[in-house]
């Protein structure tokens, strides 16, 4: 039956979906506008919110520019580049902690705990707050709740720290439908498919992580060849570079040592980075530190800058060698190269990459802002109003288990297209053996010590029975997202295999659970009177719609039952409207609109009906 | 037969329900699921087409606003399509598929177990190799030389099967079929040398 007469009781709000740039340095929420990806500027019109979070006076958390601006004033209660952080554990860090204005708690092992004040936060839990920055500026631009979203990560990025990210997500009050490869969006981003045919190379150089993708573009296919990164090299350790030779220089001009000084370390970084910003622009400049009186000025060429920083963008080579070797290609089979990230601003870097691909890269859209358009993109897809385009992602790592003697075998391999699967069957080693436990990792490395632990996945309830009778297969699926599923399956008895799974790095379930709860408590009592006033205005929306209905003659043609289902259905929702709990409302909501179906089934073929005979209703 | 599980409508190992267009859960089988005969020689032109227009028609991306159980469908299959691929269009991977589906046994080659036809020449290369590692490079062109030569070998095996693919596929012989895995074994030895003396030149270059 084909609708002439839309009656509408109310119907399930669509919510959009918004695209999120999840950075080390910034992040920058984007939306696809018709037909183009846009950024959401915040309240103030500003495109970027700096990924710092601080701990206010109030015991807030606080992110963007307020945080940026603590960063200055209250240095040891504000965290900067916590994406670094991301899916680590604290012996992973310990180098780059010792820049770092905050402390980490002694206890962290397999999630860190950031001490900030009298209190501790994961790294998730930072990052949701830049995500609620983001998602509430989305909200205040389109007058509208926002809780889906695409987020972006390094293509680079392993299995726990993309599972951090989706943490952050859901802290955050985000449903994050899927990660995206930042050098992936952006080829999406450029809508480079337009060309149809072609081979594409990404280089993405952030604040703390270098990626680099090649893709085979076909009628809006976008097939990842292969990548490679690094998840540990960015414009960050550029400034690293300077700060280091800006802290001896006043060490021994001023005979004082600044590096346990956070407040100064803080405005040292701020004047490096702007002097690293400004060569590439001009030839020379200079650092310049003001600090209770007292002058720092160090003359700094590009030159020099570039000789200093070439170990750093060598680094970036090999990857890209790899790479291109991975993809089965040579380097004169790749079309075009596309530059994505503030460090690619850096002329030196620039050169590097034309020299390697032997191609003018690409550079027409903002470095900083096209991994975001591209998630909006993505978005889009994800939405359903964007059909002609396609993703196809591979996992940048191979995913092994533990044999004996602590060797690795590999059961899918890296630059494998998402989602890839992989079976195995288990059995036991010895008699009435109860448990196999299996250890996966990721990585390349031959031994399972060398690699990536991801988890440890505990087989247990097994049957007692001779030793190897037992056959158990274990399904290793990576999703989409690039982030592993396991289920297991006895196959005697073609029955679910229960297990327990110890993720070796990142949150449990459990934990993530009463992080949201925590964040739902603490924050925004506002957030819940707003979804609550929504869901009381659909009430009212449909609540009126029934009233309305009570004089069209296809009320008459329900029977009585039908009627009271009715009656007794707005009751309910009545009573529901003032009980603060919008999930209840809707659940009233929902209960009313399937009790109304055959009353508005009736009107519909009412209005037919007179629209026949040529009457007005 | 299998039902659809939405509308029950009897199923013909489609894809999707021809009654009511829910995917349906998905073969595992990389030929059938492709809708391809098992055959050894594959066209990777339609091979290709197949992949890119299935991943159109089964990728997660296209089911997100779908219900839990075709959601669940379009990632299963969507793996299956991927490993499927990435099998098929590699002639190696795709004989050894072949040859496990039809219950041939394909253990790991393991490198000690040289081919005897290959016993001297193999003696000889890794004398050249050890050479080079210790920092003589007066055994680079030697190397370069049996490079060539085991690159010559692996035509050959390349070509060799082929032509077993063409026999299979014509005549459904199990004896090919044993032959391929003879071919698959040597071949893959070569292989590993191959890899072993390119990873050593390239280090001894740089």
């Amino acid at each position: 039956m084909s609708p002439m007469f839309q009656i509408d009781f109310g119907r399930p709000v669509r919510s959009r979906v918004v695209g999120i740039d999840l950075g080390t340095t910034n992040s920058l929420v984007a939306y696809m506008d018709l037909t183009s990806p846009k950024v959401i500027p915040d309240p103030g019109g500003s495109l970027i919110v700096p990924s710092v979070v601080s701990l206010s006076g109030a015991g807030e958390l606080v992110a963007g520019n307020e945080g940026r601006q603590m960063l200055l004033t209250d240095p040891e209660r504000t965290v900067y580049s916590v994406k670094r952080l991301m899916g680590k554990g604290a012996a992973d860090v310990q180098d780059e902690l010792q820049l770092f204005p905050f402390h980490i708690a002694s206890a962290s092992d397999a999630v860190i705990q950031i001490e900030l004040g009298d209190r501790t936060f994961t790294p998730p839990e930072i990052s949701a707050q830049i995500l609620r920055q983001l998602k509430s500026n989305a909200e205040a631009y389109f007058g509208e709740r926002v809780t889906q979203a695409v987020i972006t990560v390094p293509a680079y990025f392993n299995d726990a720290q993309r599972q951090a990210t989706k943490d952050a997500g859901r802290i955050a009050g985000l449903e994050v439908l899927r990660l995206v490869n930042e050098p992936t969006a952006a080829a999406l981003a450029y809508g480079l498919d337009k060309r149809k045919e072609g081979v594409v190379a990404v280089y993405d150089l952030g604040g703390g992580t270098f990626d680099i993708s090649i893709l085979k573009l076909h009628q809006g296919i976008f097939e990842v060849l292969a990548t490679n990164g690094d998840t540990h090299l960015g414009g960050d350790d550029i400034d690293n570079l300077l700060l280091r030779i800006a802290l001896e220089d006043t060490a021994t001009e001023w005979g004082e040592d600044l590096s346990t000084n956070h407040e100064a370390i803080q405005l040292l970084r701020r004047a490096v980075i702007e002097a690293k910003e400004q060569l590439s622009t001009v030839p020379v400049t200079s650092i310049r530190l003001e600090y209770h009186g007292k002058k720092y000025e160090r003359e700094l060429t590009r030159e020099l800058f570039e000789q200093l920083i070439t170990p750093i963008v060598d680094r970036t080579l090999a990857p890209c060698r790899n790479c291109i070797h991975d993809a089965g290609l040579n380097v004169e089979q790749i079309d075009e190269v596309v530059l994505v990230g503030g460090s690619t601003r850096i002329p030196l870097v620039r050169q590097a990459v034309e020299k390697l691909f032997r191609a003018k890269p690409h550079t027409e859209l903002n470095p900083e802002q096209v991994v975001a358009l591209g998630a909006a993109v993505q978005a889009a897809i994800l939405a359903g109003d964007v059909t002609d385009k396609l993703l196809l992602d591979v996992t940048p790592l191979s995913l092994g288990i533990e044999t004996m003697g602590g060797v690795v075998s590999k059961l899918i391999h890296r630059n494998s297209t998402i989602p890839a699967s992989a079976t195995e069957v288990f059995t036991t080693a010895v008699e009435g053996q109860r448990n196999v436990l299996i250890h996966v990792v990721q990585g390349e490395r031959e031994l399972a010590r060398d690699c990536r632990s991801l988890a440890r996945f505990d087989l247990k309830d097994i049957d007692p029975m001779p030793a190897g009778m037992a056959r158990i297969e274990v399904r290793f699926l990576i999703d989409a997202n690039g982030i592993l599923n396991v289920t297991a399956r006895d196959i005697r008895t073609g029955k679910e295999q229960s297990m327990e799974v110890k993720p070796s790095y990142g949150l449990t379930d459990e934990q993530v659970e009463a992080m949201i709860r925590e964040s739902i408590d603490l924050a925004e009592e506002d957030f819940k009177a707003r979804q609550v006033r929504e869901a009381q205005v659909e009430a009212d929306t449909i609540l009126a719609a029934v009233e309305r209905a009570r004089d069209n003659e296809a009320w008459l043609e329900l029977d009585d039952e039908e009627r009271s289902r009715i009656e007794r259905a707005v009751n309910e929702l009545l009573m529901a409207y003032h009980a603060d709990d919008h999930l209840l409302i809707r659940a009233q909501i929902d209960k009313l609109n399937t009790v109304t179906m055959k009353l508005a089934e009736n009107m519909m073929n009412t209005a037919v009906r007179s629209a026949l005979k040529g009457t007005k209703i | 037969m299998e039902a659809c599980w939405q509308c029950g409508h009897p199923q013909h190992e489609s894809l999707f329900c021809q009654f009511c267009n829910s995917l349906q859960r998905p073969t595992p089988d990389y030929y059938r699921f492709l809708g391809l005969e098992r055959k050894l020689s594959l066209d990777s032109k339609d091979l290709q087409n197949r992949f890119y227009n299935l991943s159109r028609l089964l990728h997660p991306d296209r089911y997100l606003r779908r219900t839990p159980k075709e959601r669940q469908y379009s990632l299963e299959a969507t793996a299956i399509l991927n490993d499927a691929y990435r099998v098929l269009r590699d002639h190696v991977l795709r004989a050894e598929y072949v040859l496990k589906e039809e219950g041939f046994n394909i253990g790991e080659q393991r490198s000690e177990n040289v081919p005897p036809e290959l016993l001297e020449e193999v003696f000889e290369l890794n004398l050249a190799l050890e050479e080079l590692r210790g920092g003589d490079s007066s055994a680079r062109p030697q190397l370069c030389e049996a490079y060539a030569r085991f690159v010559a070998m692996q035509d050959e095996a390349d070509n060799r099967l082929s032509e077993l693919f063409r026999r299979y596929d014509t005549t459904g012989d199990r004896e090919a079929l044993a032959e391929v895995r003879g071919v698959l074994n040597r071949r893959k030895y070569i292989r590993n040398l191959v890899s072993e003396v390119e990873k050593e030149l390239a280090a001894s270059a740089a």
